[in-house]
């Protein structure tokens, strides 16, 4: 299935527009409560395995690369709260380094969709240059950051 | 292989080199279309840059119009004084009392640019002025669009669609208005940097790479350095991955291309002081980053779903996450919107939502000509075909609808719409509309030529093939409908060559009629038909500059701010950035009340000069009485005491005998009409006959009290006025 995706959104549309869907979909799981109170434990268990069992089936390099962003996700959260608690005065402090983990995170995940082999769109593109971009990339960031930090 | 032995020493082959033009016709189709296409992308290039120069052809290379003449000085502040400098510069010439902070309230772009390519042809030795640089920047960079709208038409279609739009935006009317030699304005880089931006993203979604998408990061970075319609792209590319999102041309590509494109531009936009944190706090660009969430959250989804091949358990994954994103979002954007943290969109971008909002709220926005609705004709002035061809383009983006074509019909349509709101935004669409008229052109030109060709190679299979009874019934069938097909296919081709030709016609003659005027000089016919130039403009600045001592202070209204200080060197009460309303609100006071009340009101200003201008002489148009009605608008909306029916007689506005008895009196009137009474202006009329309204003044005995006639230029164009000092008090 090249675009599973896509099937989902046709399936959307053809019951009408996607707005309203969003509504329906709310007050649909809000009348599913109930029901699936019940399930829902069971539900929830069988999705944390299976999501555990297919995660752990993907390569090393990729885990790698989810761990980093994992890592700049964290600390830009880490950022957030104490911004939080001290207030945000120098701002373009406080912006810099939340877009640069930000950034970099982004960054990241653009280059695990690159180098991951599952990825027909990608097929040609050899994984050192997806690298070079991502260091480019990330280069380019960080100075602009630099500049900013103020 | 080698183990055969040599005869002997072989001669030299026969060697001949063939002259130039055969060896032409001996290279191989492809060499011959590259060269063509590379000749006609020549010629293009130095056509878009020629036709721009009408006015200093005519006239001489000067900057024309009223902004910029404030880009022209903080270039050569720049070019004298250093980046750093000029990056932290407080201007206390401008807005006295006031002052400016330059370096926090411009877009560098233009100047930069201007500043770089006068280094760069002083490092080649070329001793050009900085005048000249700034006079020949906009040309130089709307040939440089027609090379990136080549580019993007081949991105978007073929590489014949790039060839036609670059063709056409060379020359498109719309265009050329704000980008002609002397028009050294925003817009001239702007567009280019627009273009430019658009090509490269459109590049990156259907590459999905990385480079590119920083490429396109740049791109956005110059544009937001040079031009506030920044605020179109940052809408125009998140609308456009939604729609791709809602379609369904979802991809990985478009993940790497927006967001690294979205970050590293959002990062670089916030290194221009004059931007600042906007793209986290303004309304106008909420848009992109709720794209930017969105893509997150979707992507994220497919990820998981792709992970789990259980679509029970991915439906009951995909109620929850959703519902927790769409909740919290909308939170966000509710407290964000609710306490004020991320502000409304302002005035100026809300009258394009809205268009009747900028005359009841924000009467400075809705005077300025330029951004008033867009008539039928100005639409048809400005793109001729190009408005036909319009539609024809769109089918045909419809019919091969692509990642790229449907950003072209977005950027059309919004760009179309927003044109329609406001003259000015005309400039924005001309790009989008020139490549889908040339995509119309380049598709209907392709098939009519395919149409004529076939017939000829099917009439060479016949003749060269060996035919049975079936072939030759079935040829003879073709031959029967094709002469109709090809007489047909070959009218339309010639009417196709006709209109382009009228294009191009128009064009020329728009741009030397309508566009190419600098209207700080102005022209006329005389009674001879000899050209008469009226050069009151700067005849009366260079009288400021060496008659007044330097620390003089001229009170205009902001229309000439701008020029006073570039060419006359001295200190302005209000200029053309309109930052401050009630500043110029004060002086939009002092134009409408009586003598001594605006007496009153330039002694607490320092005002030493008064500057006005009058057309009634020599019949211009766009002079300060005919101003006179948003003055009172502008000091009414903040001073109550001005009331604007105190100055028209019946809801009419009249200078004669019948006007207002406050009209009569106030100071603007007595400064543009006074001797004027004692001026006969036309054969055959009284005196004090004024040209621009056409009536005779209605008081013609003026007599000054607190100011003195300091000086007038030959037409009467610019009148001066001192403010006397008080007198002594006994």
């Amino acid at each position: 299935d090249i675009n599973p995706c896509a099937s989902l959104w046709r399936r959307r549309r053809r019951e009408g527009a996607a707005g309203v869907h969003l509504r329906s979909l709310v007050s649909d799981s809000g009348k599913q409560e109930l029901i699936m109170a019940k399930s829902n434990a069971s539900d929830a268990q069988a999705l944390v395995r299976s999501l555990r069992s297919a995660y752990a089936a993907t390569p090393t390099n990729l885990k790698i690369i989810d761990l980093y962003v994992v890592f700049a996700i964290a600390t830009a959260i880490i950022q957030v709260v104490y911004m939080g608690i001290v207030g945000s005065f120098p701002f373009n402090s406080f912006l810099s380094g939340v877009l640069s983990c930000v950034g970099t995170a982004v960054l990241a995940v653009c280059l695990r969709i690159q180098v991951n082999k599952e990825n027909k769109e990608f097929k040609d593109l050899p994984p050192e240059r997806a690298f070079a971009d991502f260091v480019l990339c990330n280069l380019v960031l960080h100075l602009v950051i630099m500049n900013f930090l103020g | 292989m080698g183990a055969k032995a040599e005869n002997g020493p072989k001669p030299p082959p026969p060697v001949s080199s063939p002259p130039p033009l055969k060896a032409l016709v001996k290279l191989k189709t492809k060499q011959q279309e590259l060269l063509i296409r590379a000749a006609a992308l020549a010629l293009i290039y130095v056509l878009a840059f020629a036709i721009r120069l009408f006015s200093v052809l005519r006239y001489e290379s000067m900057i024309h119009e009223f902004d910029p003449y404030f880009n022209y000085r903080t270039t050569l502040f720049l070019t004298r004084n250093g980046f750093y400098e000029f990056w932290n510069w407080f201007d206390s010439e401008s807005w006295y009392p006031l002052g400016r902070i330059i370096g926090g309230t411009l877009y560098p772009g233009l100047m930069v640019t201007a500043a770089l390519i006068y280094r760069a042809l002083r490092f080649l030795t070329f001793a050009v002025h900085i005048r000249e640089v700034c006079v020949l920047t906009a040309p130089f960079f709307a040939s440089n669009t027609t090379l990136v709208a080549y580019f993007f038409g081949k991105e978007i279609w073929d590489a014949g669609a790039g060839l036609v739009a670059a063709a056409l935006i060379a020359i498109c009317p719309g265009y050329i208005s704000r980008s002609v030699a002397g028009s050294y304005d925003n817009e001239g880089v702007a567009i280019f940097a627009l273009l430019f931006t658009f090509y490269l993203f459109v590049k990156a979604v259907n590459t999905g790479s990385l480079s590119w998408s920083l490429a396109s990061a740049f791109g956005y970075f110059y544009m937001v350095s040079a031009w506030g319609g920044y605020v179109f792209i940052i809408n125009l590319i998140p609308l456009y991955v939604l729609v791709l999102l809602v379609t369904g041309r979802y991809s990985m590509r478009l993940y790497v291309a927006y967001n690294c494109m979205y970050v590293l531009g959002m990062m670089l936009a916030m290194q221009i002081r004059f931007v600042g944190f906007q793209h986290v706090q303004s309304g106008e660009h909420m848009a992109a980053m709720g794209v930017f969430f969105l893509m997150q959250v979707f992507y994220f989804l497919y990820w998981v779903k792709d992970m789990l091949n259980d679509t029970k358990l991915f439906q009951s994954f995909l109620q929850i996450t959703l519902t927790c994103a769409i909740g919290v979002g909308t939170l966000a954007l509710g407290i964000g919107m609710a306490s004020g943290y991320i502000s409304p969109w302002t005035g100026r971008f809300y009258s394009l939502l809205d268009p009747t909002y900028a005359k009841d709220h924000i009467p400075i926005i809705a005077s300025v000509s330029e951004h008033q609705p867009t008539a039928w004709s100005s639409f048809m002035f400005d793109f001729h075909i190009l408005l036909i061809l319009f539609p024809a383009g769109l089918y045909f983006c419809f019919k091969r609808l692509s990642d790229a074509t449907i950003f072209i019909v977005m950027y059309g349509l919004t760009s179309m719409y927003f044109a329609s709101v406001m003259v000015r935004l005309i400039l924005v669409a001309a790009p989008a509309v020139c490549l889908i008229s040339a995509i119309a052109i380049s598709a209907t030109i392709k098939n009519l030529t395919t149409l004529i060709r076939k017939k000829s190679k099917a009439a060479l299979t016949v003749s060269s093939k060996a035919t049975s009874n079936l072939k030759a019934s079935a040829k003879a069938l073709l031959d029967q409908s094709l002469p109709f097909q090809r007489n047909g296919a070959i009218a339309v081709l010639v009417g196709a060559f006709y209109l382009l030709s009228r294009y191009a016609i128009h064009c020329t003659w728009v741009t030397s009629e309508a566009y190419s005027s600098p209207s700080i000089v102005l022209a006329a016919r005389g009674a001879h038909g000899g050209r008469v130039i009226f050069d009151d403009y700067r005849e009366a600045y260079y009288w400021l500059r060496q008659n007044t001592p330097p620390d003089a202070k001229v009170m205009s209204w902001w229309d000439y701010g701008y020029q006073i200080t570039a060419m006359g060197n001295r200190t302005v009460i209000v200029d053309n950035n309109t930052w401050n309303n009630t500043h110029i609100a004060t002086v939009g006071r002092a134009m409408s009340s009586y003598e001594h009340e605006a007496y009153e009101i330039m002694q607490s200003l320092d005002v030493d000069y008064v500057l006005v201008v009058f057309g009634g002489l020599t019949g211009y148009s766009s002079d300060d009485i005919n101003k006179f009605l948003w003055m009172v608008r502008i000091g009414g909306g903040v001073f109550p005491v001005i009331k604007e029916p105190d100055y028209l007689v019946n809801g009419e506005y009249r200078v004669d005998k019948g006007a207002a008895p406050k009209m009569l009196n106030c100071l603007m009137y007595k400064l543009s009409y006074y001797r004027f009474g004692e001026v006969t202006t036309e054969y055959g009329k009284p005196t004090g006959y004024d040209r621009a309204r056409g009536v005779e003044i209605g008081n013609k005995d003026i007599k000054l009290e607190y100011l003195e006639e300091a000086f007038t230029t030959s037409n009467w164009i610019i009148r001066i006025y001192k403010v006397k000092p008080r007198k002594n008090r006994w």
